[in-house]
């Protein structure tokens, strides 16, 4: 019953803003989960081909790095378009 | 591509591949960045050129810290490396959050060519470093040397 009161009380247009504000805060952190699991499964294998061949740890080193950064590029899309798509 | 294993901590010893192809990166970064600003200039205005600069500053400050924390890890331990790894995500994630809410409201800000400057440089310019690092690995003979004189 409060809380109808406290949304009787807004001004026209406050409600949409706060849950655009929350809607923002949903896609950035949905966004950001996957390329963290992404992540890890990428360093968790090349920490096991290094333990496997530690010789070729540059070349799996240089593997992870552009692993790394392309599963961040996830992260990037749904941190642009949070603040895009909500204005 | 291979490079003698430290016996300290199984991880190899010499200079970091992460490093090398940050730099990497930030070097292609060079040609890349004017042809965005001006691409952006010319559809937002001097506002839309400021963003797509600071867009790029982002994306080369990103690739340069994360090959930073990674070198530094890895030099410890594999252990630590991953830990690190995980770790340095969500702090560069949380930077560039705070760098971009920090002058989101500013008047030079346009948040859709900064936003499109971020993914578009981010991918192009890994494409183009994947493109010239899988050509290096498959063939090395291939691989681009230094230019003498």
């Amino acid at each position: 019953m409060e809380l109808l009161q406290v949304l009787a009380q807004q001004e026209p247009g406050e409600l949409a803003e706060g849950l655009t504000a929350v809607g923002r805060g949903i896609v950035y952190g949905a966004a950001a989960i996957g390329p963290g699991i992404g992540i890890g499964i990428v360093v968790g294998n090349a920490i096991t081909a290094m333990a496997r061949q530690p010789e070729s740890a540059g070349m799996v080193r240089t593997t992870m790095f552009l692993g790394i950064a392309f599963t961040e590029a996830l992260a990037l899309f749904g941190f642009v378009l949070s603040f895009i798509v909500a204005g | 591509m291979t490079t003698p294993a430290s016996s300290a901590t199984g991880v190899p010893a010499g200079p970091a591949p992460e490093t090398e192809i940050a730099r990497d990166l930030a070097r292609r970064a060079v040609p890349v960045a004017p042809v965005l600003i001006a691409a952006c200039g010319l559809g937002w205005g001097i506002e839309g050129a400021l963003s797509s600069a600071y867009a790029v500053a982002l994306v080369v400050a990103n690739f340069l810290v994360a090959a930073a924390l990674m070198a530094w890890a890895a030099k410890i331990s594999v252990g630590m490396l991953m830990g690190t790894v995980l770790a340095g995500y969500l702090l560069r994630l949380g930077a560039l959050t705070l760098a971009v809410v920090a002058v989101r409201h500013a008047a030079w800000v346009e948040l859709l060519p900064l936003g499109l400057t971020l993914v578009v440089t981010h991918l192009g310019l890994l494409v183009w470093e994947a493109q010239h690092v899988s050509l290096s690995l498959a063939f090395p003979g291939l691989k681009p040397r230094a230019q003498k004189g």
